[in-house]
Formats: structure tokens, sequence, C-alpha cells
């Protein structure tokens, strides 16, 4: 669906009408991206990062084709043909490599900032819950790509890695011992775990390509959300994407990449762990093991449960990870106030940032080495970012008194900054 | 046009207009027959791809390990490999066999004695694995000057699991004892795990 006043496509010369009459793919661009969508003409700045994430997507995809014609995945020599082979023989293998693993980093980085202006805006909300819960499923896809990826240089952490996160599995009752071996295809990680790690680390970005098109797809059909959260009314409350948004992404693009830039080739292994330039020893572990900065969080909620209640602590660990996880697809319905934008939310714009917090707490406790004071940090944490989704947000969706909406986009945009102003026939959409 | 009764098949249906629906059950039949052995075929055809990924003959090939343990002192230990794992094997001084006995197996977390993870008449070799039942570390402890940790038996450095001389669990957020592997002593100083 679109909006009856966005403009069609009309090809001028006799090749675009020839081809658009036989596969109308040009037609399909032109009102995905083109000037055929019309969009809030209000959108900041965070409605960059969607357009960064697919970037960044790109950017793995071509890097890591060119970069496996050089891996050598198996034990013996994944270490070496990264480390010697692609670091110091390739013709700018230490550009591709330092590009892919920071590129993971930039890929997260954006697609946590995505996330939380979701969350901050009330993207989840009808009618896009369908538009979250792909988002979701890309998260967890993109996860289990940067952990395989993560395995495939084959050094300490890699081997480390892979030893503690297929330990997980091992948490579930009766079947979880069966279960790591069938994943690793062996008791330890070893040739057969590289291998598939890299064929399903080759093969899930494009898994990640075609979810990114579904959660375009169903973005598309009730429209982008916007700052304000007030639905589009009318043409003068959009602009086409191009070449509006296209110039303001474009302008996103270019600090991304100088951010991008600035990590490959002054700060290349800022975010990466020494441990990984030692190759992989079975017999001996690193003295503290610690995921990518992006798991951190994660790794956190995993290591705050230390007592066993009904079933084993490690077993509620993992459960809550997961669940951590699992969670986000049911805020739709867990938030159920009609009004979109924190903006006009006093109550719940306060715990968001709260939320904000606790994160980035969380993930500088599953940066650390487990002390006594940072579990209990990790665990005050965990349990307060439980209670965000399931206590407090539907809790604030029932009590607060939002602020007055905008009747529409352009006249927030062309009136006072918005909420300020209370208008007679303000509702809420 | 045909009217009901006249020469149908048992289970025909006239339809509003009075048109015979040719034998809906029987199409419905050879429908969900047909999906249905189209579903199992390919619900067969998908375990040789789940099976595939189980450890394979040479992975399995590797599970069995000699070991020759006549050089190991009492209180030594040794790191060996066994399935890619590190395996320890300990033999235990008799002051170390005795401290294992004296904690009472009530207070374990994993209740088990000395006897239950060894072999009968050779109580002073501790054949573990070397994999913390925690997150999957190397604990310390087998090499030499390495810390064994407040029970004298194996401590681990990622999050301060100690194991005490007979490998059980006594501090520390490991749930189980250190796993003991099947083995057979074949001769007096010659093992065979797994």
């Amino acid at each position: 669906m679109s909006f009856p006043w966005a403009r069609h496509y009309e090809p001028k010369n006799p090749l675009t009408q020839w081809i658009d009459s036989r596969l109308p793919l040009p037609r399909f661009v032109y009102n995905a991206v083109g000037a055929g969508y019309p969009v809030p003409r209000n959108l900041n700045y965070f409605w960059n990062f969607g357009v960064l994430a697919g970037v960044a997507l790109v950017v793995q995809i071509v890097t890591g084709i060119v970069l496996a014609m050089h891996f050598h995945s198996s034990a013996a020599g994944a270490f070496d043909s990264i480390n010697a082979t692609i670091m110091r023989d390739v013709n700018a293998g230490w550009f591709l490599r330092f590009a892919h693993a920071n590129g993971a980093s930039m890929f997260l980085l954006v697609v946590y900032i995505h996330i939380f202006r979701g969350l901050y805006y009330g993207s989840y909300k009808a009618p896009r819950e369908m538009v979250w819960l792909i988002g979701v499923v890309i998260f967890l896809l993109l996860m289990a790509t940067a952990f395989m990826g993560y395995v495939l240089p084959w050094g300490q952490m890699s081997f480390w890695g892979a030893q503690v996160i297929t330990g997980f599995f091992s948490a579930i009752p009766v079947v979880g011992e069966w279960i790591r071996i069938w994943l690793l295809g062996g008791y330890a990680p070893d040739d057969a775990a590289l291998n598939r790690f890299f064929s399903l680390h080759y093969l899930l970005p494009f898994v990640i390509a075609g979810a990114v098109i579904l959660h375009i797809w169903a973005l598309h059909i009730p429209g982008s959300s916007n700052p304000t959260g007030v639905e589009v009314k009318g043409e003068q409350d959009t602009v086409p994407f191009h070449p509006y948004y296209t110039a303001k992404d474009g302008f996103g693009v270019g600090v991304f990449l100088i951010v991008f830039s600035t990590l490959i080739f002054f700060f290349p292994d800022l975010l990466g762990h020494p441990d990984n330039y030692i190759p992989a020893n079975p017999l001996s572990t690193p003295a503290h093991i610690v995921p990518e900065w992006y798991f951190w969080p994660f790794y956190a909620i995993l290591r705050a449960f230390t007592a066993d209640f009904i079933i084993a602590a490690k077993l509620w660990g993992v459960v809550a990870m997961f669940g951590s996880i699992i969670l986000l697809f049911f805020l739709p319905w867990l938030d159920s106030s009609p009004v979109r934008s924190a903006n006009y939310r006093p109550m719940y714009r306060v715990a968001f940032w709260v939320l904000v917090l606790d994160v980035l707490v969380l993930g500088y406790c599953g940066g650390s080495a487990a002390t006594p004071g940072i579990v209990v940090l990790s665990q005050i944490c965990a349990a307060y970012y439980f209670a965000h989704f399931l206590i407090i947000v539907p809790i604030i969706s029932r009590l607060e008194r939002p602020k007055p909406l905008p009747n529409s986009i352009t006249e927030a945009v062309l009136g006072d900054k918005g909420g300020s102003r209370m208008t007679e026939t303000a509702v809420s959409a | 046009m045909a009217t009901p009764g006249d020469d149908l098949p048992p289970d025909a249906t006239v339809g509003p207009g009075g048109e015979i629906l040719e034998n809906p059950r029987r199409r419905d039949y050879l429908t969900i027959a047909a999906v249905s052995f189209a579903g199992v075929g390919a619900g067969v055809a998908v375990l040789p791809l789940i099976n595939s990924m189980n450890p394979s003959a040479d992975v399995l090939a590797l599970s069995t390990t000699e070991l020759d343990v006549s050089a190991i002192e009492p209180g030594q230990a040794i790191k060996a490999s066994f399935r890619k794992q590190p395996l320890f094997v300990r033999q235990l001084t008799p002051a170390e066999i005795a401290a294992a006995d004296a904690v009472p197996v009530s207070s374990l977390r994993d209740p088990q004695t000395l006897e239950e993870r060894t072999k009968e008449g050779k109580k002073q070799w501790l054949i573990t694995l070397g994999v913390c039942t925690h997150l999957g570390c190397v604990p310390l402890g087998a090499g030499e000057g390495e810390n064994r940790g407040p029970f004298g038996g194996y401590f681990c450095p990622c999050h301060g699991s100690a194991y005490d001389t007979a490998g059980r669990i006594r501090q520390g957020p490991a749930p189980k004892n250190l796993e003991v592997p099947e083995y057979a002593f074949t001769s007096d100083t010659v093992v065979v795990v797994g």
C-alpha cells in the first residue's frame, strides 16, 4: 500500500518502457526507496540507522566474500590463513580483514541505536508490530552470524567462546549434552565445528538480507513512523523518499564511514581482544573469557544467576539470556499506551532512559571479570531489565497521562516544539 | 441433468443446483494421502542432513586414548588429551586420599565418594576430564606449580570454582564434580580411556 498521492513511475525512454512492461523491477525500486514512497517530512537523524544497518550488511557481505577466498577453514590452517596470509601476504588483506572485523562492531552499533530508536518512538506499536517482530528475528540472526564469525580466526577467544556458547546448550536437561555434541560435531570445538560455522556464517547474511526485505515490505504497508508518532494525515505531511531522504541518509552514511574508517585505520584492534592473537589451545583457558562488546549485556545476564532454584543456576542463566531477547517479541502487546512517541509520554520517557542506563551497566558488567561486586550489580541490572518490560512498561502504559499530541505532523513541524501547545482538538493517535 | 439416485456412486453428493459433485470424499482422501506421503518423505530426507552433523567416524576414532602412567609420581598429575579435551591423570598421595575420605559426603554439592570416582584397588589414580563443569574452562592444578585452590585439587581461574583432591566441586559456581570418563587399567601402568 502506499498513500494515494504517491508519485507514479513513468518511464520516459523506450528501453525503460520495454523493461517496465516485462519485469517492473525499476518500478518496484521507485516505489520502495525512490520518489514513489512518501515519507513523513519530520524524520530526524535517528531514522538514518535502518539504512546504515543496510549499508553495514552490504559491507560485511562484500568484504566477507573476498576474505572467504583466502580463508582456510581448518583448525590447523584457520589462524595462519588470517594472521599470516590475509594480514601480511594478501594484497590489501589487512584492510579487508580489519574492515570486516570492525564492520561487525559498526553493524551491531547501528542496530542497537536502531532498536532503541524503535523503543523510544514506539515504532513497535500497531500497525507496525510485524516490522518489529521481523526486526527481532533479524537481530537474533545477526547475533548468531556474529558469533560464528568470531570463531573463524581460531584464536584463543574464538575457541573458548565457541566452547562456552555451545556449553549453554548442555544446560538443557537430559538432551543438552547430546545437542552440544551434535552442534559441534565432536566433543570439543575442532575441525567439524569450525567448518560448519564457516558454512553457516556464509549462509546467514543472505538469510538476513531476505529478512530485511520482509522488514522493509512490512514497513511499507503502513509507511514509516515519525518522531511525533502521529500518523500521516495528508500529502502536506510527507515528502518523497527520493531525493529528500536519500540525501539525508547519504549524509548519515558519510558520517558512518568516517567513524568506520577511523576504527579501521587508526584503532583496528580497539574493539577486539588481544587473546585472539594467540592460536587456539584446547588445553589452556584464557584467564578471563569475554565475548565481543556487543554481547556483553547478555553475557552479564547469563552470569547473573549463581544459585539453584528449582532448576540449576546454569540453566537459569541460559534461559534468562535468551529470554531477554525473546521478551522483545511480546513488547507490542506489553505496552498498551495508544501514544507512540516518548516525547509525549513523560513517565515512559524516564523509564526508557533508565533502561538505556541499565543496559549500559549490564554491558560494563559483562565485559568485566566476575568478581562478587560485579555479579551483584549484574543481578540488580538483569532484574531491572526484565522488570522494565514485564512490570514497568505495562503499568506505565495504563497510569500515564500523555501530553497532548499535535493535530498533525505539519502542525508539529510548523508550530511550537511538540507537546507544548494545548489544542482543543488534540487527540491521541 | 441427473437427479439424486440416478447411478450415483455411493459417496457422491449433489450440489445446490442439482449438479453432481464428483466423489468429494475420494478426492479428499487422495489429497490428504498424497500430501501426507510427501510430508513424510520430506521429513525422512531431513534425517541424513541432521545425522551428518553428528560426530563423524574420524572424530569417533579418537574417542579412545591409551596412556602410560608409570612416570607419574604420587602427588603429580599430567594433562593428556582425550577426544580433543584435556584429561587430568593424577596419582594422589596418601594424605590427599585421606583428605578426600574425611569429607562427609552429604555436605557435597554433587555427593560422590572417592571410591565411586576411581577404580577398585586403584584409589590413588584420579582420572577426570579437565573441563570445568561451569562453562568449560580448563582448571589449574594438573601442571607443575599451578594453583590447586583452597581444597588442594583443581582450581578454575575463570569463575573461581574449586575442586578437592577427588575432583569434587567444593566452592564456586560449577554445578557438578569434574567428569570421570569411562576407562580401564589394562595393566598396572596402562590406562585405556574411552
